[in-house]
């Protein structure tokens, strides 16, 4: 007979409708997936009792496939048709990748997502991924002993629409549904948040293989909200053994080794950094490819002075994401230990001394993320009662669109939590404009230039109007997946228009980071430059307005009031070439001036004209 | 009147209390439901409740409302391993015929 799990009280699945929801780490270098049974999130292993699954795929010439360590084992001798470390590929142009050429692979350069020509012809990012969640779910299905009714697929924080939307895409292709994209650090937050069911702000610290992650979460009343996140994506694990690796090069008075030498002396680096986690010393011995022998002693404390500016590196972003989220160190509560790297007694002594607390470390620093949307998974999929927590996460970079000037307008602000959805009414620039672009914009710079484009769609079908008399609301909304459409309605006529964004092209956390970077660099620069443009739009559209006027009504002066006018346009349009914002601002006043007596003569030739035929009584009522 | 639990089940099942943090044991039952007209009831119990007849076995305390025990008199829990797959077996000595997959049966 089927075997059975226990339920909590009063949630007994019915005979074949057992609910299967399980929680995937679709990671750079590993991949695992986990399960709530009997009430607890555990990971499962393979046949070989190995929950780590590498992401690795190899394709072969017969269209066969190899997944995991078969093909990590070959990827040496195989390079180009071995697939590792595919999620960096996720939603990404070639373009967005940057060092391509130290990569074996070959590339297609696709519109939108990049592609890899292999020996079985030439596969997505996509593909590649749905190949390794294949394999987790087929693994899943047996260990269950039943269909999966969905799956919690983690993503990196940072990780924007076209890579989520990859994620997504890649699931759906290896017949998994997703029941939601969860944010890492997040997962993480859940696996100790209810284990330990304890309310307050929480600070998840994840230091990887080759990226580093800072979220600050509060857990109150039953609802975890990402409050920031901040980051390096290029720091890791990797950059403690290329640390040992140096020292070691010093140490033997070694220089320019071939290919060979330097992976295996990164081997014995990588092997000496785990070894001093437990001991106090580590012997790294090694013969090279030219006989030389290799055989230094490193200690714990020498480790520890080669690697403290690394560590000083991650606790600059983690200060920055505490102030986003306008908190102090001692209003953390608990810190939460994520990736492989955090089990380095450095590591930790360095975070416990900038909190001023022991973080958590309990449970398995590289499970943590799977076991934490395995319990997501559980929830989703309804085994649980419904006094559960709701989830909430924040988006990584403002969203907005671009007005007049080429200004960007934010709709909705970095670090808001998700789902979320804003309105703001916007109207037209010129009279009788009967169609309006919205451009979807995506950073924190004021300039459309220095910020990220994500769509573009157009509001057809305004009423001829005046500038400014229209009312165009445009909302803005982001789903639980930190997807995003935007739609825009004329208020008077109904005509609506909207778009789903599921932008071509990804954006790296370098990208990121950079942007957030930048936008606090120009913050000055950036205010000046808003006002001058500004200034420019307000200046052109009175220079139409009075052109208008100058045709309409022009035989309301003499030709030396006309001549007067005339001059002080020129003397504006002549201001707008340059950059002096406060030169525009004068010239647009002396314009002002210059049309003070026409603007009087226009308003009494039209109120005469609009009184002209009426009662007095017809005006009153 | 009987119910059992392996020496295995009754270790797992403790396991599991204790990471549950709560809860005083198991609670066993059947109900009218799925191909074969009886399904297996299988909960963690939080607290006895009125009827309840309770069980215990290799230190394990197994709740049972009085209509269910009939069906179920006897059993013996067990927890194994089948493949990859883990969870916890019925011997049910009252059952007559059972649908293919045995999660729901005839007495």
């Amino acid at each position: 007979m089927a075997l059975l799990q226990i339920s909590e009280p009063g949630l007994s699945a019915a005979p074949h409708q057992h609910r299967l929801a399980v929680g995937i780490d679709l990671g750079t270098t590993n991949s695992l997936v986990a399960t709530v049974r009997n009430g607890i999130s555990v990971v499962l292993n393979d046949d070989e009792g190995s929950a780590l699954l590498p992401s690795v795929v190899r394709y072969l010439a017969d269209g066969s496939l190899q997944i995991g360590m078969a093909a990590q084992a070959v990827q040496s001798e195989d390079p180009q048709n071995t697939i590792v470390s595919v999620k960096r590929f996720m939603g990404r142009g070639l373009k967005d990748v940057g060092d391509v050429v130290d990569l074996p692979y070959r590339f297609v350069d696709t519109p939108g997502m990049l592609q890899l020509r292999t020996a079985a012809g030439v596969k997505s990012p996509v593909e590649v991924s749905a190949e390794i969640l294949k394999v987790l779910r087929d693994r899943a299905e047996r260990s269950l002993g039943g269909e999966l009714v969905g799956a919690v697929i983690t993503v990196p924080a940072y990780f924007d629409d076209a890579q989520r939307q990859a994620t997504k895409d890649a699931a759906k292709l290896a017949g998994l549904n997703v029941l939601r994209l969860l944010n890492e650090p997040t997962a993480a937050a859940i696996a100790y948040g209810l284990d330990n069911a304890s309310e307050g702000v929480y600070a998840v610290y994840d230091l990887g293989g080759g990226t580093f992650d800072i979220s600050i979460l509060r857990l109150s009343k039953g609802v975890f909200e990402v409050l920031a996140t901040n980051g390096d994506s290029a720091l890791g694990g990797d950059d403690f053994d290329q640390r040992i690796y140096c020292w070691i090069l010093e140490q033997a008075g070694l220089s320019q080794l071939g290919v060979n030498d330097v992976r295996l002396l990164l081997t014995h680096a990588r092997t000496a950094k785990e070894q001093l986690t437990d001991n106090l010393q580590a012997q790294i011995t090694a013969v090279l490819s030219g006989g030389e022998l290799v055989d230094v002693t490193l200690t714990r404390d020498t480790f520890y002075d080669m690697t403290k500016n690394l560590l000083a590196r991650t606790l600059q972003p983690t200060r920055k994401a505490l102030r986003d989220a306008g908190l102090a160190v001692d209003e953390v509560q608990g810190v939460v230990m994520v990736g492989g790297s955090t089990r380095m007694p450095q590591v930790q002594r360095a975070v416990a001394e900038y909190f001023k607390q022991t973080p958590l470390t309990n449970l398995d620093p590289d499970k943590v993320v799977a076991l934490g949307a395995a319990i997501q998974a559980n929830v989703l999929a309804g085994n649980r009662s419904a006094d559960d927590w709701l989830l909430l996460d924040v988006i990584p970079l403002s969203l907005g669109i671009e007005t007049m000037g080429g200004l960007t307008e934010k709709i909705i602000p970095r670090n808001s939590t998700i789902p979320t959805a804003r309105a703001q009414e916007f109207t037209t620039y010129k009279d009788g404009q009967t169609a309006m672009s919205i451009h979807v914009m995506q950073g924190e710079r004021e300039l459309v230039s220095d910020c990220r484009s994500l769509a573009q769609f157009d509001l057809r079908g305004i009423p001829p109007m005046v500038a400014g008399a229209a009312r165009i609301r445009v909302t803005f909304q982001v789903d639980a997946d930190g997807l995003l459409s935007v739609s825009a309605r004329e208020m008077i006529s109904g005509h609506e228009s909207s778009i789903a964004v599921k932008p071509s092209y990804g954006l790296s956390d370098e990208e990121i980071t950079q942007m957030l970077k930048d936008s606090a660099q120009h913050a000055k620069d950036d205010m000046q430059a808003r006002a001058l443009r500004e200034q420019q739009v307000e200046a052109r559209q009175l220079l139409e307005a009075v052109e208008n006027a100058l045709q309409e009504d022009g035989a309301l002066l003499d030709a030396d009031g006309i001549a007067a006018i005339r001059a002080s346009m020129e003397g504006v349009r002549f201001l707008l070439e340059g950059e002096d914002q406060t030169a525009i601002k004068r010239a647009v006043e002396a314009l002002n001036q210059a049309t003070l007596s026409f603007a009087q003569a226009r308003m009494d030739k039209s109120v005469s004209g609009a009184l002209k035929g009426h009662k007095m009584s017809d005006l009153e009522s | 009147m009987s119910i059992s639990l392996t020496e295995n089940a009754a270790k797992h099942v403790q396991n599991f209390l204790v990471k549950r943090g709560k809860g005083v044991g198991l609670r066993i039952g059947v109900r009218t439901s799925g191909c074969s007209g009886m399904a297996y009831k299988l909960e963690f119990a939080d607290a006895a409740e009125g009827e309840d007849l309770q069980f215990v076995s290799n230190g394990v305390t197994v709740l049972v409302d009085p209509q269910s025990l009939p069906y179920i008199d006897g059993m013996e829990l067990d927890y194994t391993l089948e493949g990859l797959n883990e969870g916890f077996k019925f011997n049910n000595p009252n059952v007559k015929d059972s649908c293919g997959c045995g999660e729901s049966f005839k007495v």
